[in-house]
C-alpha cells in the first residue's frame, strides 16, 4: 500500500488536509473518535476501549487539557519574563498526552523526551520540579521512582532503549507492567529508535512506542524525516503500528490502551504515531516564522484539541457553568502554583556541582571539589555568594 | 589455587556473579550460544539459562540502551562489546546516558553497569580489532574504567566491577587471553585489593616504569632485562585508569625520582599525558628528568604486518628508560 506514495516522489506529506477519509488508502485508517467539530463518531474497533468513560470521567479530560495548557502558558511568560532560561511548549499536543498517560496504570513506567510535560503532570509531577531543569537548578526535577517516569531525555529518541531495556527487566520479573516512550517524528530517524524497535520484536517486551508526530522537528518537516507514513514502518520491524487523530483525547485514549492491553499479556510492543501538531515554537528560543507557512497554522488551529472535546461536551450538554468555573479555579489554582514554585525555588549552592557524579568516593574529583572549596574560601566566603568575576 | 587462563578466569568471576546475585544478566552479541568469540562467556547461558545470558541482536547502542532500562528496572547488566573497535555505536548511550544518569538524577538512579572490551592489538587481525580507546572513556566523568592484567586480578575485578554502584568499563587485555597463571578462586572480592588501586608489580629504585593491560607484562620483561645491566626499574600496574590511584604512583616517583609510562594507545590527549601531568604537579621537585612516554603512535591502528612497530615492545620501553636515566639512547643529541 505505499507504492502508490512512493510514486509520488517523495511528495509525501502529512499536511494539514491530512485528516480521516480525504485520501483513500491507509490514511482511511487514522482512528479518530470526536471529529474537529466534537462530534462523536462512532469507530467499529476502538468505541469498546473507551466505552466505560463516563460524563465525569470526559469532564475530567477536559479539565486536563485546560490545565496543562495553562502550565505551558504560564511557563512560557516566566521565560519571557527571565524567570526559565528555556521552555519547550506543548501547546497543541495535550490531547496527545493527556489520551495515553491517562490511561497508564501507576506500575507502568514513562520514558519521555522533554517535551512530555502534560504527562509529567497526569505522573503527578510536583509542578516546580517540572521548571527545575528549565530554570536551570537541577539537570532533572524529580526522583522517577516516586512517579514512575524517567526525568526528561534530550537526547533524541535516547529514551526509547532505555523504555525498552526496562520492559525486558518487566519480563524478567513476571510482572505485568508496560513501559512506554514518547518521541517525536524527528526521532524516528535516529538509529536508537530503530534499534530499540529490533530489541522490542525481538523479545516481544511490553513496550508502546509512543511516537507524536507534530509536524515539525525543529524547523525540519516530517516528509524529510520519512518517506511513507511513520506508523507504516512499524510494519517492518513485526509491530503493529496504528495511526490516530492526536488531537482527539478518546481516540488517543483507546489506542494507547489496546497497546497496553497487548503488552500487559504477552502480546509484545505496540507503536502508535499520534497525529498532532505542535503549535508553538520547538522552544522559546526558535522562530517558526522562519520556516513554516501561517497558513498551516490556521489550519490547525481548526482541529484544536481543547476545542474538540469542549464541543462534545457541549453537544452532550455537559459544558455547563459548573464545568467551566471549576476548570478555570483550577487552572488558575495551578498557573499561581507554577510561579510561586518557579520564583521561590532555592538556588543551588557551588559545590553541588561535584556531588552524585559517582556513588562511590573519587580520588580525581574529591581533590579537586577540595581545590575549588579552598579557592572559594580565599574569598572569605566558603559558600561563594561573593565569587563573581572580579571579587577577588 | 587452580591454574587456569586469563580468558578462563574472567569466565569464573562472571560465574560467580550469576550465581551470587540474581540481578546479573549478562547481555551481548554471540555471548550464549557460542559463548563468545574469545569463549569468555563459555557455556554461562546452558547453566544460567537465556534471560540471564542474553545474545542481542547486533547493535551496540541497543544493547548499552537497554542495558540503561534494565538498570533502571534494579538490574545489574554486564554488557560485552565483542572488539574494541566495535563500541563506538554505544559512544552516545556510554557519555550521555550510562556516565551521567546518577548525576542527572541526583543520585536517584544508579547505573550498576559493567562494559566488558576486549582491547589492545598483537593478535595479527584486521582493522577496529586491535585498538585501544580507553582515553575516551577516562576523560568522561562518571564512569570508573579498569583494566587487569593477570588471571587473578581478572578473576577478582570483574566481580568488583559487577558489584560497583558505579558504571565500569572493564577492559580486557586480548592478547593475554591464554596467558595462564595461578587463581585463587576463594578470594572474596570485597576484601582483595580494590579495583581503585594500582599495584607495585617489581620493586626497584632508580625509574618507575607505568603500564597498564596488555603491557604490564611486557613492563615485567624490561624490568628483568634491565636488572641485568644493573638498572633497578620499578613496575606499576595502574589496574585503575579512572581514576589513577596517584599516591602510589607519588611514592615510586618520590623514591625513583623518574618516570616512564607506556601504552598502546596513541601518544597525543592519552593517559600517558595525564599521568605526566600529573606526578609533574606533584612531585617535581623530586623527578630528576621529564616524565618518558613510549606508546602507540598517533595513527589508525596500523595493518597488521607492522603492528609490531606501533606497539612498545621491550626493546623501546627500554630506550625509553635510558632516555629517563640519561643514558645513550636513540634520541641522544636531539634536545626536547
Amino acid at each position: 500500500m505505499f507504492t502508490d506514495e512512493l510514486g509520488q516522489g517523495g511528495n509525501v506529506t502529512d499536511g494539514p488536509d491530512n485528516s480521516a477519509g480525504h485520501h483513500g488508502g491507509a490514511r482511511e485508517n487514522l482512528v479518530q473518535l470526536i471529529t474537529p467539530g466534537g462530534e462523536r463518531v462512532s469507530h467499529p474497533q476502538y468505541d469498546a476501549w473507551v466505552r466505560d468513560v463516563s460524563d465525569e470521567q470526559l469532564g475530567s479530560l477536559y479539565e486536563d487539557l485546560v490545565v496543562i495548557r495553562r502550565i505551558d502558558t504560564e511557563a512560557t511568560a516566566l521565560q519571557r519574563q527571565g524567570e526559565l532560561g528555556l521552555w519547550p511548549p506543548l501547546l497543541g499536543q495535550e490531547a496527545a498526552q493527556i489520551g495515553s498517560a491517562r490511561a497508564l496504570r501507576d506500575d507502568d513506567f514513562v520514558f519521555s523526551s522533554y517535551r512530555e510535560n502534560g504527562v509529567a503532570y497526569c505522573r503527578g509531577v510536583d509542578l516546580s520540579d517540572i521548571l527545575k531543569v528549565w530554570r536551570g537548578n537541577a539537570s532533572a526535577g524529580w526522583d522517577p521512582y516516586t512517579v514512575n517516569m524517567a526525568t526528561p531525555q534530550i537526547i533524541i529518541g535516547a529514551q526509547t532503549l532505555h523504555a525498552t531495556g526496562y520492559a525486558m527487566g518487566i519480563q524478567n520479573d513476571g510482572a505485568d507492567s508496560v513501559a512506554i516512550t514518547y518521541f517525536g517524528d524527528g526521532a524516528t530517524s535516529e538509529g536508537d529508535v530503530n534499534e530499540a524497535m529490533v530489541f522490542a520484536a525481538s523479545f516481544q517486551s511490553p513496550v508502546i512506542f509512543f511516537c507524536q508526530n507534530n509536524h515539525w522537528a525543529i524547523s525540519e518537516p516530517v516528509r524529510l524525516q520519512s518517506h511513507i507514513r511513520i506508523a507504516d514502518r512499524a510494519a517492518g520491524f513485526g509491530i503493529p503500528g496504528i495511526r490516530v487523530d492526536g488531537n482527539d483525547v478518546l481516540a488517543v485514549m483507546a489506542a494507547t490502551r489496546e497497546a497496553l492491553e497487548r503488552a500487559r499479556h504477552g502480546g509484545g510492543p505496540t507503536f502508535i504515531e499520534a497525529v498532532t501538531y505542535r503549535m508553538g515554537p520547538h522552544t522559546t528560543a526558535d522562530d517558526p516564522t522562519r520556516y513554516r507557512d501561517a497558513n498551516e497554522l490556521e489550519d490547525w488551529a481548526a482541529k484544536d484539541p481543547i476545542a474538540r472535546i469542549k464541543g462534545l461536551l457541549e453537544r452532550k450538554g455537559l459544558l455547563t457553568e459548573q464545568l467551566e468555573a471549576r476548570v478555570a479555579a483550577k487552572a488558575d489554582a495551578v498557573a499561581r502554583e507554577v510561579r510561586a514554585g518557579c520564583i521561590n525555588m532555592p538556588d543551588p549552592q557551588p559545590l553541588d556541582i561535584f556531588k552524585h557524579v559517582y556513588s562511590t568516593p573519587n580520588s580525581w574529583l574529591d581533590r579537586q571539589e577540595d581545590h575549588y572549596s579552598r579557592y572559594l574560601a580565599s574569598f572569605g566566603d566558603p559558600a561563594g555568594a561573593n565569587s563573581e568575576e572580579g571579587a577577588r | 589455587m587452580t591454574q587456569m587462563s586469563f580468558a578462563r578466569a574472567i569466565n569464573s568471576g562472571l560465574r560467580k556473579s550469576l550465581e551470587n546475585d540474581p540481578k546479573v544478566i549478562l547481555m551481548g552479541e554471540d555471548i550464549g550460544t557460542l559463548g563468545g568469540v574469545f569463549r569468555v562467556t563459555d557455556g554461562l547461558q546452558k547453566d544460567f539459562g537465556k534471560h540471564r545470558v542474553v545474545d542481542t541482536p547486533l547493535a551496540e547502542s541497543g544493547i548499552m540502551g537497554t542495558a540503561v532500562g534494565l538498570a533502571y528496572r534494579g538490574y545489574r547488566p554486564v554488557v560485552e562489546i565483542q572488539f574494541d573497535g566495535f563500541i563506538y555505536p554505544a559512544f552516545d548511550q556510554i557519555v550521555s546516558q550510562v556516565a551521567k544518569l546518577h548525576y542527572r538524577t541526583q543520585g536517584a538512579v544508579k547505573m550498576p553497569i559493567t562494559v566488558r572490551v576486549p582491547f589492545g592489538g598483537g593478535i595479527g587481525s584486521p582493522e577496529h580489532h586491535s585498538e585501544s580507546p580507553e582515553a575516551y572513556f577516562t576523560h568522561t566523568s562518571g564512569l570508573r574504567v579498569i583494566t587487569p592484567s593477570n588471571p587473578q586480578d581478572a578473576h577478582t575485578m570483574i566481580q568488583q566491577a559487577i558489584t560497583s554502584d558505579d558504571p565500569v568499563l572493564y577492559f580486557e587485555p586480548k592478547r593475554r587471553y591464554h596467558d595462564k597463571g595461578e587463581v585463587d578462586e576463594t578470594v572474596d572480592p570485597a576484601s582483595a585489593m580494590s579495583m581503585g588501586k594500582a599495584r607495585v608489580v617489581t620493586e626497584g629504585k632508580d625509574v618507575t616504569l607505568v603500564a597498564y593491560g596488555p603491557l604490564v607484562k611486557t613492563a615485567r620483561d624490561a624490568a628483568v632485562a634491565a636488572a641485568d645491566e644493573g638498572v633497578s626499574i620499578e613496575v606499576i600496574d595502574l589496574r585503575s585508569l579512572a581514576p589513577v590511584d596517584f599516591a602510589t604512583l607519588e611514592a615510586s616517583v618520590r623514591k625513583t625520582g623518574r618516570l616512564v609510562i607506556t601504552h598502546e594507545a596513541g601518544q597525543s590527549g592519552g593517559l600517558g599525558a595525564e599521568v605526566a601531568a600529573s606526578i609533574t604537579e606533584r612531585c617535581f621537585y623530586y623527578l630528576e628528568a621529564a616524565p618518558v612516554r613510549i606508546t602507540g603512535f598517533d595513527i589508525p591502528y596500523p595493518y597488521s604486518k607492522l603492528e609490531m612497530h606501533h606497539l612498545p615492545g621491550l626493546d623501546r620501553i627500554l630506550d625509553g628508560v635510558d632516555r629517563a636515566l640519561g643514558r645513550p639512547n636513540s634520541l641522544s643529541g636531539l634536545e626536547g
